[in-house]
């Protein structure tokens, strides 16, 4: 067991380094390839974690060996092997290159059609450029002012450190450690992600995004978010970025976490553009992630927006459970599947307290060979009374070769709730097609044009800045599937 | 030189012969109708001009403005100035009657060199075209063609023609579904457009619109082929006895 014995040797040199006040190289670290206890000690060790932390991913890594990947998605994919992953390697193994001129091409294409700043493609295409001064400035200001109204945004590694006490109540209290396979693993290796915090009456000033906190950008396969809004409060988070990572991770399974108390809103809204491998099904990012909301105040509200065009396989279903009475649980998602992706994605809302009441708009758009399936369950408890839930899905069918399906599950145990569901499919018509050309439009501008409009009740709910990207990121991601 | 010249176009859908030979000059300035029976080939003929897929020349040539359509797709016919009003105008879900034209008249004008509009620019020119339409501006905020009345859909056909500035326009039963009042409207707002730069084909089964937009010539459509034309009197004829006459003396 070479392996081990080479983390075990890690783990040894670590430990004494902390003696010596614990300065290293970031850049070169890297945990031995696999994953065994030692892999979780070693990470828990690097973030100087507390033990109470370091047993809970012990205890969700115990569980995690009992468990199996679940094979109900309607995705085919080759078996992953655990043992050949990194766990822990700060930053992420990129490849760094010195300037633009040695990043592809066809990259660079993409964000100059989302318009993206010169600094910005720098950063998202790896090039190694010192932005500390600019992303130092920015997070500061940004946190000051975030801190004055109480607020507390900062990558959950930090939180452990600083505010133990929340992370220790709230964290695995929405997504238990061993609700599911992909969870389990993250909650046994996570390595870091945000954490949010929104006092008492507080409504935060502005969007909080992964954006602000550049730095913290490589936080991994394995991200892990927590959120937490107290009683009257707001706030809205943006998570992602509109342009393609050049990223050559092929799992990333993160999980969020969101709380929201009486009279609290959580706005989540997440644009995914993973790599999805090539035209053929090559390469591309494995996006499983667990996300649930728990509206656990009364007159609660948690929101989840979403527009997935990346990815070769994504396996996601953000949940609402709707435990205070009257709490509102939304669902609006768009999501892309071009070529050989698949998108198996959907939601859970489950209504436990009185009159909760739910929504679910869900656009999903195939081209190519790709199949995309919308998969949710709506599910009415026995106390949920008057609760009610709108569901839509409607499917968008660019070419004859690919595939939309619709699994909705529906568990009522309540005469006195609702529950409405309609689904539609259809294609982009010649008709459709043809006048857009007629009209000046060249087939690429048509088809953006008219799937936009297809998913327009979803885009609304983006933030401004953020739907205009992603209006024409879906233009780029359907790129060559008409015509 | 023709604005826009049709030499001997054939063109089969199905291995069927619908065009059969039509040969059509149209100077700058000038205003065409084109009648005739249904199944004469008049809508094929307008899908055909504006290079829909499927409507290939079988045989023949169009030139606008001197330059060869044959090797244009769709759209490029369409930012090079050829426009074609629709029969049916096609509803487009979820997409704004006002950023639709916006891009429309955007591509056009980046095509011709011209300045593209920002924003505010093309608001304020889209109202004032509008007005003159009697489109209200509530109208533009809806998703094109979705919940537009018959006369709506045609009004807004024509503003579109309006703002566009097309070279040739083609209008293809433009009368179709529109009460005497939306007929007038629409019909004036056709001819505002006329002018010694450009020129209008009207296809049509009926006098009527004719009588609210007077063609300089009007040609009868059969068959495939075009077998008489003349001045405005001629849909007069048509109107007193006819096509059968017509086509049987033909």
């Amino acid at each position: 067991m070479v392996a081990t014995q080479e983390t075990i040797n890690k783990v040894n040199e670590v430990g004494s380094a902390y003696k010596y006040g614990f300065v290293t190289d970031l850049e070169s670290e890297k945990a031995p390839l696999g994953l065994n206890e030692d892999i979780v000690k070693f990470i828990s060790s690097k973030k100087n974690e507390p033990k109470w932390l370091l047993d809970w991913r012990l205890k969700a890594y115990k569980k995690w060996l009992t468990m199996k990947e679940p094979d109900w998605a309607m995705v085919d994919f080759p078996k992953i092997n655990f043992q050949d992953i990194y766990y822990y390697s700060a930053p992420k193994a990129k490849p760094k290159l010195n300037s633009l001129d040695e990043v592809d091409p066809e990259l660079l294409k993409t964000y100059e059609k989302l318009g993206i700043p010169i600094k910005e493609q720098e950063m998202l295409a790896g090039v190694a450029v010192d932005y500390v001064f600019d992303s130092v400035s920015v997070a500061t200001t940004f946190r000051d002012k975030l801190a004055k109204e109480g607020i507390i945004f900062c990558p959950i590694s930090e939180a452990v450190q600083n505010h133990p006490d929340l992370v220790k109540k709230y964290i695995g209290s929405v997504i238990p450690m061993n609700d599911n396979y992909y969870a389990a693993l993250n909650s046994a290796v996570f390595t870091d992600g945000s954490f949010v915090y929104v006092p008492k009456g507080v409504k935060c000033p502005m969007e909080l995004s992964t954006y602000f906190r550049i730095n913290e950008q490589n936080s991994g396969q394995f991200e892990r978010t927590l959120i937490i809004v107290e009683d009257n409060s707001y706030v809205s988070y943006l998570e992602g970025c509109t342009a393609p990572q050049r990223d050559e991770n092929q799992l990333h399974a993160a999980v969020v976490e969101l709380v929201a108390m009486d009279d609290a809103e959580i706005k989540y809204s997440t644009v995914q553009n993973w790599y999805p491998g090539d035209k053929d099904g090559k390469g591309g990012i494995y996006n499983f992630v667990t996300k649930r909301g728990n509206c656990l105040g009364n007159r609660s509200k948690i929101s989840w927006t979403q527009v997935e065009t990346g990815s070769a396989i994504t396996w996601k279903y953000p949940s609402c459970v709707l435990r205070g009475d009257n709490s509102v649980g939304e669902f609006y998602s768009v999501a892309v599947a071009n070529n050989s992706q698949q998108a198996d994605t959907g939601t859970k809302m489950i209504h436990i307290g009185k009159n909760t009441k739910s929504t679910i708009i869900s656009k999903g758009i195939s081209a190519g060979k790709a199949q995309n399936t919308y998969r949710g369950q709506v599910q009415i408890q026995k106390n949920a009374k008057g609760a009610r839930n709108f569901t839509q899905c409607d499917s968008l069918l660019i070419g004859d070769k690919c595939g939309a399906h619709t699994v909705p599950y529906i568990n009522q145990h309540t005469p006195s709730a609702r529950v409405e569901h309609e689904a539609t499919t259809s294609k982009i018509s010649e008709d459709q097609l043809f006048y857009c050309l007629q009209r000046g439009l060249d087939t690429e501008q048509a088809t953006s044009l008219i799937v936009n409009g297809f998913c327009k009740e979803v885009m609304k709910e983006l933030p401004m800045e953020f739907a205009v990207e992603a209006q024409k990121l879906i233009g780029i991601s359907l790129e060559g599937s008409v015509g | 030189m023709s604005l826009l010249e049709i030499k001997n176009a054939c063109l089969k859908l199905d291995n069927k012969n619908i065009l059969n030979g039509v040969s059509l000059s149209i100077n700058s300035g000038e205003v065409h109708a084109i009648m005739g029976p249904n199944g004469s080939g008049k809508s094929t003929l307008s899908y055909m001009l504006s290079g829909r897929d499927g409507y290939e020349l079988e045989s023949g040539e169009i030139l606008l403005d001197g330059q060869s359509l044959s090797d244009m797709s769709a759209d490029e016919r369409a930012r090079s100035g050829l426009f074609l009003a629709f029969q049916y105008p096609v509803e487009l879900p979820g997409v704004g009657a006002m950023s639709f034209l916006r891009e429309a008249v955007n591509s056009r004008r980046k095509f011709i060199g011209q300045e593209e509009f920002d924003h505010l620019a093309f608001v304020k020119e889209a109202r004032k075209e509008a007005s003159k339409m009697f489109v209200k501006d509530e109208m533009l905020k809806r998703a094109v063609n979705v919940g537009f009345s018959g006369g709506e859909k045609k009004k807004f056909e024509i503003l579109q023609m309006a703002m566009l500035k097309p070279k040739v326009s083609i209008l293809d039963e433009t009368d179709s579904g529109l009460d005497v009042d939306a007929l007038k409207i629409v019909s004036d707002g056709v001819n505002a457009q006329r002018s010694d730069d450009n020129a209008i084909v009207v296809i049509t089964h009926y006098q009527r619109l004719l009588d609210y937009i007077v063609p300089d010539f009007v040609h009868i459509l059969s068959e495939g082929v075009i077998i008489k034309s003349g001045g405005p009197e001629l849909a007069l004829e048509v109107e007193k006895n006819g096509y059968a006459g017509m086509i049987n003396a033909a």
